[in-house]
């Protein structure tokens, strides 16, 4: 034999490859997500599972040499048997060998001061056959409770499977899990629990009839046959027969598997874990949660908690925000002079320009509020305003984990939506996503200064009350009653199959990460940019399109016919781009609505700002700004100011923004669904079409009823 | 027959049997088993729901969940 054969490599099939994939699976709070920061660093994508609204994180893990791999965090979960959207995703993802996200190794993470519970799950995904690695997540943690675990033990009785001991928060066992995972990795050797005797004839028949690798891969295709999309209609009928055939009562063998595995798992974890006497000290948990869920202190801390919130949004984010404001600005104006005139031109500077600028200024309101967010859920105290907050909630048809979109919504309804994602009950969800847009976003905040500064005094009644002030709070305060109300209404209108339940872990107090701060302070930033940017882009540059045209020659028949007559006029060029818009077809749009705004007080110029803020609701004070003719000062709050205060009412003589018309359009603007990007989430996140129109209409219509009300009432 | 919603903050019991439901389940999978010891923690301020230690964590469950949990 020639020296070049004998040296045949070795097979590499199962060593890390480009394609070779990862998942990483664990119980809520068990620190999956902090492992997953530190394995992939910022080199993570979040997109969505293919048909359902569950977030999916990925990353590339490098290992050693010159190996990578694919990570995908699995949504977090208790155990195999879904509940919700998420929990699902894992069951699809676990079971479905021709996906593109099936595994070659689970990483299973387990709180290792909590083993009992982590352990749960982790023996389900071992029966499944796959490659497992097990990592004891909070060494720390186990330590300091005084918990120690023979791994070695532990390992033999998980049929082999490495285990590895570490601190996701410091990098403790990093090297050993990178180690571990560039290796060839073998399934368990024995299965943890033995599943046939539950009904050997179906399980023994479905694992021939699709192939599968165990036992329990078969008995999970028999439990949930009807949930498992990934089948053929054909597969999931012959699966249906052979449960009915052997008369499974699936809940009951659901019962009887989870008790004997806690059962196997107590035994194991007995000659595993050691732990300490268990002393009556309190723990440090337990002495936090009595200041913060008592009965004063803890409503006191929440409402702390939301006043440093809306001072992040109105106090310091303002400085980012009128930085970005005047460089914005400053483009503008320099792109004018370097760029050539003509139509693309001014489509660039008109339209994509402004477009992109009222993306980006929030983005630091939103930076701050999901900042502020992600802080107090990484340190535990989420839970427990959920906690707090769940009877109080219920009462009104939401529950203890609408608190956080709402609060979101302050900042925007976009991400706010998103969150909701996070109650697992559909009919809670459904009311959250439903009132979440009436919360006053930072959109409407430019709109309500305008119209509060135009009608309300700037005095202090008794030395130190700013009616302003008050007005402002005002609207703040009717977004959230609008809320409030239009849920109760919700709950009694939309019937729910299922109740709802609150069976929820409440995490040990840690300190915050900031590294897991900054994940999802990026996360959140660009599902902002990128969700609702691209369709307010696209608004903008469609409303750009009917602001500058107008049918056939109108607007230039116009245009020539003011300039001969008020040739000598200083501020021509103002008075002809509201002449312009006049005429185009956004001013025939407004000129077209003005019979049914008129009832609330509103011409056609204000119908036309009402058309043009579909983008964006603080679009209304540029085109306002346009339409008065106040045009190159427009950045000048002042001036557009003046200009409004001067704009007479043809019909009465006196003044066009009255207190009343003011008051019409602040209630308008709080209430009406102005808003293509929050249209677009809700589509995506309902599944269709029906819960946004319902919603737009809704919100539409109450707010032309208000707006009818406080004009007729105020005039 | 005395369930876990009508403990008192300190009082520890055991776990005797979790009444049929929709919810046995989950509570199992959330480790409350029969014979396990559970402690009861703190209710939120306005009654419902409650903290309850089991097996070492913190779980918080509404009233009507814990109505479901009989203990001795």
């Amino acid at each position: 034999m020639s020296p070049k054969t004998a040296v045949a490599p070795a097979p590499v099939a199962s060593i890390p490859s480009a394609t070779y994939s990862i998942a990483l699976a664990g119980n809520p709070n068990s620190g999956k997500t902090t492992l997953f920061n530190l394995l992939t660093g910022l080199n993570q994508k979040v997109g969505n599972y293919p048909g359902v609204t569950v977030d999916r994180k990925s990353g590339r893990l490098l290992l050693e040499g010159e190996a990578s791999a694919r990570l995908l965090d699995l949504p977090g979960t208790y155990s195999i048997y879904p509940r919700s959207n998420d929990e699902q995703v894992v069951l699809d993802v676990l079971l479905n060998r021709s996906s593109a996200d099936y595994p070659d190794v689970v990483v299973a993470v387990a709180d290792m001061s909590n083993l009992e519970r982590s352990l749960l799950l982790v023996s389900q995904i071992l029966d499944l056959g796959l490659p497992l690695v097990l990592v004891l997540n909070m060494a720390d943690m186990a330590k300091k409770r005084g918990i120690t675990v023979d791994t070695e033990q532990l390992s033999r009785q998980l049929g082999g499977i490495p285990v590895v001991v570490m601190n996701a928060r410091n990098g403790q066992g990093l090297q050993e899990l990178k180690q571990v995972l560039s290796r060839e990795l073998q399934p368990a050797a024995t299965p943890f629990y033995q599943v046939l005797p539950l009904a050997p004839e179906a399980i023994a028949e479905a694992r021939q009839y699709f192939g599968c690798k165990t036992y329990y891969e078969a008995y999970l295709l028999l439990q949930h046959a009807e949930n498992l999309h990934t089948m053929s209609p054909l597969e999931r009928d012959q699966l249906e027969a052979l449960g009915k055939l052997s008369k499974l009562d699936r809940p009951a063998l659901q019962i009887t598997e989870t008790k004997a595995r806690y059962a196997r798992i107590q035994e194991v974890l007995s000659t595993v874990v050691q732990l300490p006497d268990t002393s009556s000290r309190q723990s440090v948990s337990a002495r936090i949660d009595a200041v913060v869920t008592h009965k004063i202190g803890g409503y006191l801390l929440f409402f702390g908690v939301l006043f440093l919130m809306f001072q992040a949004i109105f106090a310091w984010a303002t400085v980012p925000m009128d930085l970005i404001d005047s460089l914005f600005a400053r483009l503008g104006s320099l792109l004018e002079g370097l760029l050539p005139e003509g139509v693309l031109s001014r489509l660039l500077i008109e339209g994509v320009l402004p477009g992109i600028g009222g993306i980006v200024i929030f983005v630091p309101q939103i930076a701050l509020l999901f900042m502020l967010i992600a802080l107090l859920e990484e340190s535990g105290y989420m839970a427990r305003v959920v906690f707090l907050m769940d009877k109080l909630m219920r009462k009104v048809g939401l529950n203890g984990r609408s608190v956080v979109p709402l609060i979101s919504g302050l900042a925007c309804a976009v991400p706010a939506i998103m969150a909701t994602r996070g109650i697992d009950h559909w009919k809670d969800r459904l009311i959250t996503i439903f009132v979440t847009p009436f919360m006053s976003c930072s959109a409407r905040l430019p709109v309500y200064t305008i119209l509060i500064a135009l009608v309300v005094p700037d005095e202090r009644i008794w030395g130190f009350i700013n009616l302003q002030g008050i007005a402002l709070m005002g609207m703040y305060l009717l977004g959230f009653v609008a809320a409030i109300g239009s849920a109760l209404l919700m709950k009694f209108i939309i019937r729910a199959k299922k109740g709802g339940f609150l069976i929820m872990e409440l995490p040990a107090y840690r300190w915050p990460r900031w590294g897991n701060v900054l994940y999802m302070v990026l996360e959140k930033s660009k599902v902002f940019v990128f969700e609702a940017g691209k369709i307010i882009l696209a608004v903008s540059i469609i409303l750009w399109v009917l602001a500058s045209y107008g049918p056939g020659d109108r607007m230039a028949r116009a245009e020539e016919a003011y300039r001969t007559a008020h040739a000598d006029t200083p501020e021509l060029e103002d008075e002809l781009a509201s002449l312009r818009l006049e005429h185009s077809y956004a001013g025939l749009l407004g000129k077209t609505i003005e019979p049914a705004i008129a009832p609330l007080g509103y011409d056609w110029k204000i119908g036309i700002a009402l058309f043009t803020s579909f983008a964006a609701r603080e679009v209304f004070v540029g085109t306002m700004a346009t339409l008065y003719s106040v045009g190159s000062a427009a950045d000048d709050e002042s001036t557009i100011k003046s200009r409004l205060q001067a704009e007479t009412n043809p019909d009465t003589g006196g003044p066009r923004f009255t207190l009343a018309v003011a008051f019409s359009l602040l209630v308008f603007y709080a209430f009406a669904m102005q808003c293509t990007s929050t249209v677009a989430v809700v589509y995506r996140e309902t599944g269709g079409w029906k819960w946004p129109l319902i919603q737009t209409a809704y919100m539409t219509g109450l707010a032309y009823v208000s707006a009818l009300l406080v004009y007729q009432l105020l005039s | 027959m005395t369930t876990l919603d009508q403990l008192r903050p300190g009082d520890t019991r055991t776990i005797t049997n979790l009444r049929s439901s929709d919810l046995t389940i989950k509570l199992l999978e959330m480790g409350l088993l029969p014979g396990k010891a559970v402690q009861f923690n703190f209710k939120a301020p306005l009654g419902c729901p409650i903290s309850v230690q089991i097996s070492g964590y913190s779980l918080s469950l509404r009233i009507d969940e814990a109505r479901l949990i009989e203990v001795a």
